[in-house]
């Protein structure tokens, strides 16, 4: 049995390097005047929202902490990267009204020194940087409010989204901010190129995968780990976790940090995937779609939340773009594929999903149990 | 001073009252089946929506009642469709299906009006401009809080006095033993919700006539702010729930004006941005409700059994 689990993360370690080269491959043939570029800003967009559901389903679907807080740890994340990667030369036509408090650009600051290395560094620095913001507000949010329970724990991680999202807006906090304006000219997925030799490497979609793919595996690591074993004692029964002697305070605390941390993450890659940052997008509705998106995958099964956010993402931004413009599967009818039809289709589909196939696409199980239910199935027929 | 202030607690009432009733709906929902109904604000801005498109083509005296009548029916349809057959499910699922119709609801708002500004009609005598108290404002504004009241009190008698209203509190009570002692809990359930969304349809009359217009995000953030209000007063009661929409309309409406009164006070000197926090302010009025009274102002206390 050891055996096989050790292959098993042998062949996933292999079908994950394979996944990053394809990737890679198609970032350098694909490029944005190609019909094609369609699936390149699915994968992009993709990884984004497969993070921020992957690291929601961590507290939704693994803790059973129903927070729906989301939007406003990855608004801090966007906010934190797009501030530390705005180079020096764009920041005053970045901050217009405003004198800009911090002016630092890790990108920028890096590169002076080690080249094109440097810039590479400096947006990796964002990024944790970004993480970190927002697990330290996670840290503080969670103070007061992992003492609720169920939907009262939901109103209250919503209420706070809301107070972050007014603070971010607040123009007396301009300076750091830009108040109520958006933040651009930062570091985004369009400018990650490199020249190596003669040749041109482009890794617009390779990063936002990249970050994505080592970020779930941490997640995935943890989940199978002895905190993640007690994560699930406290989703199945609080009272019988705490008397089986685990710290219910701790373990709330560490999943809603590691949760925002992530969503930060997954809020930096947002910034720079649509290359701007601004507060008024990240409403409620965010964290209700992420929420949808790991149901529609089946809340509590890692794998379900990523397949749920590219389907979701895939549908909406790729398959159904028919329904908004007039001619879907070879039907033409103006008058009911009108803008906004693509939504509507897409949201009775959800409820469909919500309503009769509660446990969603995976159920709580994984890709990799699949392969080992078939091979017990086949070792049992035998 | 008294002259600055006076303004913004008067509109300050005037919008608590529009929240209380949609409060009510939210706060007779979740004592009845432990639900937030995220849809309950959308429902509302359905309502203003359909004022809207009726208006235009009807007489007012048909299209105010038919248009509380259609509220109603989509309140009723949504508990029957999204919410009964998930009856027996964990709590989680039910809040998500809300969700889910709350998303739906939206999508469809934005695909019916294309995203656009809906100007409301303005509705005789209750949006003529009046002079109370050296003020002028429109007559909305002074009726809702008796309108509010008035309400509040019929249902409160309807809830103390009559058979579905004992129904009710049995059921919010003890959902499985009000069952085995032969009330038809589903029909309590829609009972619930027809008035609910009634006061909500009622509420978006008054609320609407005050805007320039309805959008399909319209409803998203009075909804949340009125579960606040339910919470802040103890989630359940109903009285709780109608002052606790009170102090927040007149909290909210303070703080926006917070800037000018303290200018005109002499205290500050320039704008300081308060009304940015007008929205935020709810929840953390929220918050600290929650961490330090969890029950609210008047809701009874609950001890979790093993």
């Amino acid at each position: 049995m050891k055996q096989n689990e050790k292959k098993v993360s042998w062949i996933s370690f292999l079908l994950v390097l394979a996944f990053l080269g394809l990737v890679f491959w198609l970032d350098q043939i694909i490029k944005p005047t190609n019909k094609m570029y369609m699936l390149m800003t699915v994968l992009q967009k993709g990884s984004v929202y497969a993070l921020a559901a992957v690291s929601m389903n961590l507290l939704n679907g693994y803790t059973g902490l129903f927070s729906l807080g989301h939007a406003g740890f990855m608004l801090i994340g966007a906010y934190t990267y797009a501030i530390f990667t705005i180079p020096s030369s764009a920041r005053d036509t970045v901050y217009q009204y405003f004198d800009a408090a911090i002016r630092i650009s890790f990108p920028e600051l890096l590169s002076n020194s080690m080249g094109s290395a440097g810039t590479v560094l400096g947006v990796a620095i964002a990024v944790i940087f970004a993480g970190l913001a927002a697990a330290f507000f996670g840290y503080l949010i969670g103070l007061p409010v992992l003492r609720l329970k169920s939907d009262y724990l939901a109103i209250a991680t919503l209420g706070f989204a809301e107070i972050i999202r007014a603070v971010f807006q607040w123009q007396k906090l301009g300076p750091i901010t830009n108040g109520s304006n958006l933040l651009k000219n930062f570091m985004r997925t369009s400018l990650f190129k490199l020249k190596v030799g003669d040749t041109k490497l482009v890794f617009s979609t390779f990063v936002p995968v990249l970050i994505a793919t080592l970020s779930i595996i941490v997640i995935v690591k943890l989940v199978n780990s002895t905190y993640g074993r007690a994560f699930k004692a406290i989703r199945d029964d609080e009272v019988a976790a705490e008397a089986m002697g685990i710290n219910l305070a701790k373990h709330k605390m560490i999943s809603f940090t590691v949760s925002s941390f992530f969503a930060g993450v997954s809020g930096a890659m947002m910034a720079m995937v649509l290359s701007i940052a601004q507060a008024s997008n990240f409403k409620a509705a965010m964290t209700y779609e992420i929420l949808l998106m790991v149901v529609l995958g089946g809340i509590g099964s890692t794998s379900g939340s990523v397949i749920g956010s590219f389907l979701f993402v895939a549908a909406s931004e790729w398959w159904l773009r028919g329904l908004d413009s007039g001619k879907f599967l070879g039907i033409e009818a103006p008058g009911i594929f009108r803008n906004g039809f693509r939504l509507v289709v897409f949201s009775v589909i959800i409820m469909i999903v919500v309503l009769f196939f509660r446990k969603g696409i995976m159920g709580e199980r994984e890709i990799s149990d699949l392969f080992r239910e078939k091979k017990k199935a086949k070792g049992a027929a035998r | 001073m008294g002259k600055t202030i006076l303004p913004y607690i008067i509109s300050g009432i005037s919008v608590g009252g529009q929240y209380a009733l949609i409060a009510i709906g939210y706060t007779m929902v979740y004592g009845i089946l432990r639900l937030i109904n995220f849809a309950h604000g959308d429902v509302f801005m359905v309502a203003g929506l359909m004022m809207v498109y009726m208006a235009a083509a009807m007489p007012l005296y048909i299209a105010i009642p038919l248009m509380i009548v259609l509220t109603v029916l989509l309140g009723f349809l949504i508990e029957r469709v999204a919410y009964r057959p998930l009856r027996t499910a964990p709590r989680m699922s039910v809040m998500i299906s809300a969700i889910g119709v709350s998303y739906l609801i939206q999508n469809l708002a934005l695909y019916i009006t294309g995203g656009l500004n809906k100007n409301y009609p303005s509705i005789p005598w209750i949006s003529d401009r009046v002079h109370v108290l050296g003020l002028e404002t429109s007559r909305v504004t002074i009726i809702t809080p008796f309108l509010t009241l008035l309400l509040v009190v019929l249902l409160v008698l309807l809830i103390n006095h009559t058979k579905i209203g004992m129904a009710m509190r049995a059921v919010s009570l003890n959902f499985e033993t009000s069952q085995l002692m032969g009330i038809r809990i589903n029909n309590v359930i829609s009972a619930t919700f027809i008035i609910g969304t009634f006061l909500a349809a009622v509420g978006s009359m008054l609320f609407f006539t005050n805007y320039p217009g309805v959008v399909p995000t319209s409803g998203a953030m009075p909804g949340l702010k009125a579960f606040v209000a339910a919470v802040f007063g103890g989630i359940g009661s109903i009285p709780g729930a109608v002052i606790g929409a009170f102090i927040i309309g007149v909290a909210e409406s303070l703080i926006k004006g917070l800037d000018t009164i303290l200018i005109v006070n002499g205290t500050i000197t320039e704008q300081i941005g308060f009304a940015t926090f007008s929205d935020a302010f709810t929840f953390v009025l929220l918050i600290i409700v929650l961490v330090f009274k969890p029950t609210g102002l008047f809701g009874e206390k609950t001890t979790d059994k093993v």
